[in-house]
C-alpha cells in the first residue's frame, strides 16, 4: 500500500483501552487501527481513499524499484530475496510484492549490492542486523520459533497417542464383548 | 463414563482459545520495528545538502565529542510537523541536532524548513532511503540519540512529545 509510511506514527495509544461493547471488537477486526467506530471510518477513507499528496514523497521510485537487473542469474537471485524480506511499512506483504516507497528503496538496495557481488546470504545478514529477525519471512529455529517449527510434530504425537489409546480400548472391548 | 469433567476438556480448550484471540484482536501486536542498530557506531556515509543554504551530513562529523540526535525526517511527513516545536525546543536547550531528509525534493525541503522553523545544524538528502534502512529505521519520524564517539545509543521512534524533552537533554548530558 502506498503512501501510509507515516500512518504508524501517529499517537496509536487513544482507543480500544476500554472495549465495552461488541462493535469495537468488529472495528478491531476489520483494521488493526485501533479505535472506535468513527476512528475506524477514517482509517477507511484513509486506507481506500485518495491519498493526500502531502502525505507521500514526490521522488520518482529509486532505479531498481521496479527495474530488473540485466544477468538473468543476479535477479533470480535478487528476486528470490525479495520474497523472503518483509515490508516495514505493509508488514504482511514481502518487499517483492509491496508498493511502499520504502518497500522499493529495499529493492533498490537489494539488486545494488547483488549486483555488486554481495550473497543473498550476506544481505539478509546486513537487514537482520539493522532490522532483527523479523525482517525475513524464514526466520531461524531458535526459542521464539520452537513451538511454530516442533509443533506439528507436537500435534502428531498428541493424535498417535490418543489414536493409539482408542484402539487399544477398542480391543479390550472386543475381548469384553466375545467373552 | 469415569469421569464426566472429562467432557468440558475441549470446551475449556475452546474457551482458552476464544480468549486468546479476543485478546490480540483487543490489543493488537506491536507493529513498531524497533532498530537493532543500538550500542553500533554509525553507518558510514556522505549525504549531499537537502537544500540550497544548507550544509549536508557525513557519518564522520557526527563523532565531534559532542553528543547529539539525529532527527530522520521528511517535508511529506504530516506528523514531522507536530515534531517540529519539540526541535525547536530542544535545540535551545543546547542539543546539536542533525537532520536526515527521507525521499525529499530541494524545494519541499525548503517549504519545510520555513514554515516549521530549521533547528538542524546540517541536513542530509537520502533520496533512496540507503542511510536510513542502514539505521534499521522503518519510517518517519524518527530520532537517534548519538554519543560524543558517534555510537548509536538510543531511537527514538514516532512524534517527540513535549514531556519527553526534558528526559532526553538529560540523556545526552550523561552521555558528555
Amino acid at each position: 500500500m502506498r503512501g501510509l509510511q507515516d500512518i504508524p506514527r501517529f499517537p496509536a495509544k487513544a482507543g480500544i483501552q476500554s472495549v465495552t461493547s461488541l462493535r469495537s471488537v468488529f472495528a478491531a477486526l476489520g483494521s488493526r487501527v485501533r479505535g472506535s467506530t468513527p476512528v475506524f471510518l477514517i482509517a477507511l477513507c484513509v486506507f481506500f481513499g485518495p491519498t493526500p499528496a502531502t502525505a507521500q514523497d514526490r521522488l520518482p521510485p529509486a532505479p531498481y524499484a521496479y527495474q530488473q537487473l540485466r544477468d538473468p542469474a543476479q535477479e533470480a537471485k535478487a528476486k528470490a530475496l525479495m520474497e523472503e524480506l518483509r515490508c516495514l511499512v505493509c508488514q504482511g506483504q514481502s518487499i517483492a510484492d509491496s508498493d511502499a516507497p520504502l518497500a522499493g528503496d529495499m529493492r533498490h538496495e537489494v539488486r545494488s549490492k547483488i549486483a555488486a557481488g554481495e550473497s543473498p546470504a550476506e544481505i539478509k545478514s546486513w537487514l537482520v542486523a539493522r532490522y532483527g529477525n523479523w525482517v525475513s519471512y524464514d526466520p531461524p529455529f531458535d526459542g521464539a520459533t520452537a513451538l511454530l517449527w516442533l509443533g506439528p510434530l507436537l500435534f502428531l504425537a498428541l493424535g498417535g497417542w490418543l489414536a493409539f489409546g482408542r484402539f487399544r480400548r477398542g480391543a479390550n472391548d472386543d475381548e469384553e464383548g466375545a467373552a | 463414563m469415569k469421569n464426566r469433567w472429562v467432557l468440558f476438556v475441549p470446551l475449556a480448550i475452546m474457551g482458552l482459545l476464544f480468549g486468546a484471540f479476543i485478546y490480540r484482536l483487543v490489543t493488537p501486536a506491536e507493529t513498531l520495528i524497533q532498530s537493532q542498530w543500538i550500542d553500533k557506531p554509525m553507518p558510514l556515509f556522505d549525504l549531499p545538502p537537502a537544500t540550497a543554504g544548507v550544509e549536508g551530513l557525513k557519518s564522520s562529523q557526527l563523532a565531534d565529542g559532542r553528543p547529539r540526535l539525529v532527527n530522520v525526517f521528511a517535508s511529506w511527513c504530516i506528523p514531522c510537523r507536530a515534531e517540529a516545536p519539540q526541535l525547536e525546543a530542544l535545540k535551545a536547550a543546547g542539543v546539536p541536532i542533525d537532520g536526515i531528509a527521507i525521499r525529499d525534493r530541494p524545494d519541499d525541503v525548503a517549504m519545510f524548513l520555513r514554515e516549521y522553523g530549521n533547528p538542524f545544524d546540517r541536513i542530509g538528502s537520502d533520496m533512496q532511503s540507503s542511510v536510513q534502512i542502514a539505521l534499521g529505521s522503518s519510517g518517519v519520524p524518527e530520532t537517534f540519540l548519538i554519543d560524543g564517539k558517534g555510537i548509536i545509543r538510543e531511537q527514538i521512534q514516532g512524534v517527540i512529545l513535549a514531556d519527553q524533552v526534558p528526559g532526553i537533554v538529560a540523556k545526552l548530558e550523561a552521555m558528555k
